[in-house]
């Protein structure tokens, strides 16, 4: 009846050689973070790009960036990432057919990030137009009045002014990156729920296993957590203190 | 939809949704639907399971959301300590994790205790949804926990003074003052909250609860379609999440709010 104590308590499974299962999920922790970040880059590419068109855009590239982000955020995850998945492996395989070179194998890395940017990338849309609108016009005004190129106004006036109003958003983003690469456990990419999965299933200890992927999962948000606190630090220097 | 809506007249618009249409007509006649009679009646008891899971969910969340978040903003640190902690861990793991940790976990410890087994509870302890129903409530309760902390702790202390200067109990006034002004400030995050509930929602088709999800997935191995199904499934969820948004807006603006 106590079994199942030895069972939690059967810490060897851990270990980071073969018998024990710790290597693999540190390996699973390694995709999964690259997921998280290449995907969290990708986003703010099409973030950036996608809160300029919103803002600057005409009105047919800003009704486009509309229907994708009002599409994305309407649909869960676990369906964009199946469709997403899908269809960007097929449409890379089309267009290899179509340059006349071989039918390929999408690695699940790529693909993860893919999907997780093209997810992002909605989110981070609406985060970082809210932080462009919330830099006074004045200021850009009177950079411009003082002889600025749009380069240097970006840079010097609207780039620092928006950051305090886009870091809460996004580094909420990115914790809500990190936790969404395991839905690719879903489409089989070997990230770290689904390596504990495996791992859990043929030793039969389940609990054990997702209780340190678990852990694992936490202590990333908790360094990110820290991270976050002093790049808000940095950014709102300067700024009267939230209530 | 207010704004897209009041303009849709203009010429663009008129191109952009001409464009749609082409496309749906162009999806409706060259993809298979065949199959959509046959899985007719299961896919609208999955829609149904769907809305059962998200409304349960997010009832009983709410309701632990609230003494979450009490703790949290005026407890004693023995209380304040484990809510804090259970917000952070439910809000710092994936509910993928948590979800499989449950059912794979819980499951098989269970299985081990001969009390258990030949307990009144073993048969729902077997089937899955009772683990997909906690799972989904300690989500939406962690989150919304996060929000009712803020809430409560945001109400003006004039107010709460001013209720024990009329002679109100600590519990009247909490009962008729702190906890409805919490929950009206906690009320805005409400819809959002919701509808990331409800897309939440597929992830127990994981653990073989059959709801909408696990039937596309079903018609999807059957009829060896990729696209259509899935395609499907993003509509009804649009459908779903345009339903709630324009129901919580409907009730929202039951609720009588003072613009400052």
């Amino acid at each position: 009846m106590l079994d199942w104590i030895s069972g939690f308590a059967a810490w060897e499974l851990l270990a980071l050689q073969p018998p024990g299962w710790g290597g693999v999920l540190l390996a699973g922790l390694a995709v999964s973070l690259q997921v998280a970040v290449g995907g969290y880059m990708l986003g703010f590419l099409i973030g950036i790009c996608g809160a300029t068109g919103k803002l600057y855009g005409g009105p047919i590239l800003r009704d486009v960036l509309d229907v994708y982000t009002t599409l994305v955020r309407a649909v869960p995850e676990l369906v964009l990432i199946l469709l997403l998945y899908y269809a960007g492996t097929d449409a890379l395989n089309q267009i290899m057919i179509l340059i006349g070179a071989e039918r390929t194998d999408i690695s699940g890395l790529a693909a993860g990030i893919f999907v997780i940017g093209v997810v992002q990338g909605a989110y981070q849309t609406e985060v970082l137009r809210g932080a462009f609108k919330a830099v006074p016009y004045g200021e850009i005004e009177a950079a411009r009045a003082y002889g600025l190129s749009p380069f240097q106004v970006l840079r010097r006036i609207t780039l620092p002014g928006m950051l305090p109003h886009a870091v809460p958003g996004l580094s909420n983003l990115w914790l809500i990156a990190t936790k969404d690469t395991a839905l690719l456990a879903v489409v089989g990419v070997a990230e770290l729920t689904l390596v504990t999965r495996q791992a859990g299933g043929s030793t039969k200890h389940y609990f054990l296993f997702f209780f340190a992927a678990g852990l694992l999962y936490l202590m990333v948000t908790l360094l990110s957590n820290v991270v976050i606190r002093r790049v808000e630090r940095h950014a709102r220097r300067g700024m009267p203190a939230v209530r | 939809m207010g704004p897209e809506l009041r303009s849709w007249k203009e010429p663009h618009r008129l191109v952009l949704l001409a464009i749609a249409i082409g496309i749906v007509v162009f999806a409706a006649l060259t993809m298979r639907w065949d199959w959509l009679p046959r899985y007719s009646g299961k896919l609208v008891s999955g829609v149904g399971t769907t809305l059962w899971l998200l409304f349960l969910t997010s009832i009983l969340g709410f309701l632990l959301a609230v003494p979450l978040g009490l703790a949290q903003a005026a407890g004693p640190f023995w209380l304040s300590g484990p809510a804090r902690a259970f917000c952070t861990v439910i809000r710092g793991t994936p509910l993928l994790l948590q979800l499989w940790l449950l059912y794979y976990g819980l499951g098989s410890l269970f299985a081990y205790w001969p009390e258990i087994r030949q307990s009144w509870a073993w048969p729902y302890l077997r089937s899955a949804w009772p683990y997909g129903v906690l799972a989904l409530t300690m989500s939406f309760a962690g989150y919304e926990g996060e929000v009712m902390r803020g809430a409560f702790a945001g109400v003006p202390k004039g107010e709460l003074e001013a209720a024990r200067a009329y002679g109100m109990s600590p519990l009247t006034a909490f009962r008729r003052i702190w906890l409805p002004r919490a929950i009206h400030r906690a009320l805005p995050t409400l819809a959002g909250e919701t509808v990331l509930q409800l897309k939440a929602t597929p992830l127990v088709a994981t653990i073989t609860v059959v709801d909408v999800y696990a039937i596309i997935s079903r018609v999807r191995q059957d009829t060896y379609l990729t696209y259509e199904p899935l395609l499907l499934l993003a509509l009804i969820y649009m459908m779903l999440t345009g339903v709630l948004v324009v129901a919580f807006r409907w009730l929202e603006a039951k609720v009588p709010v003072k613009s400052s």
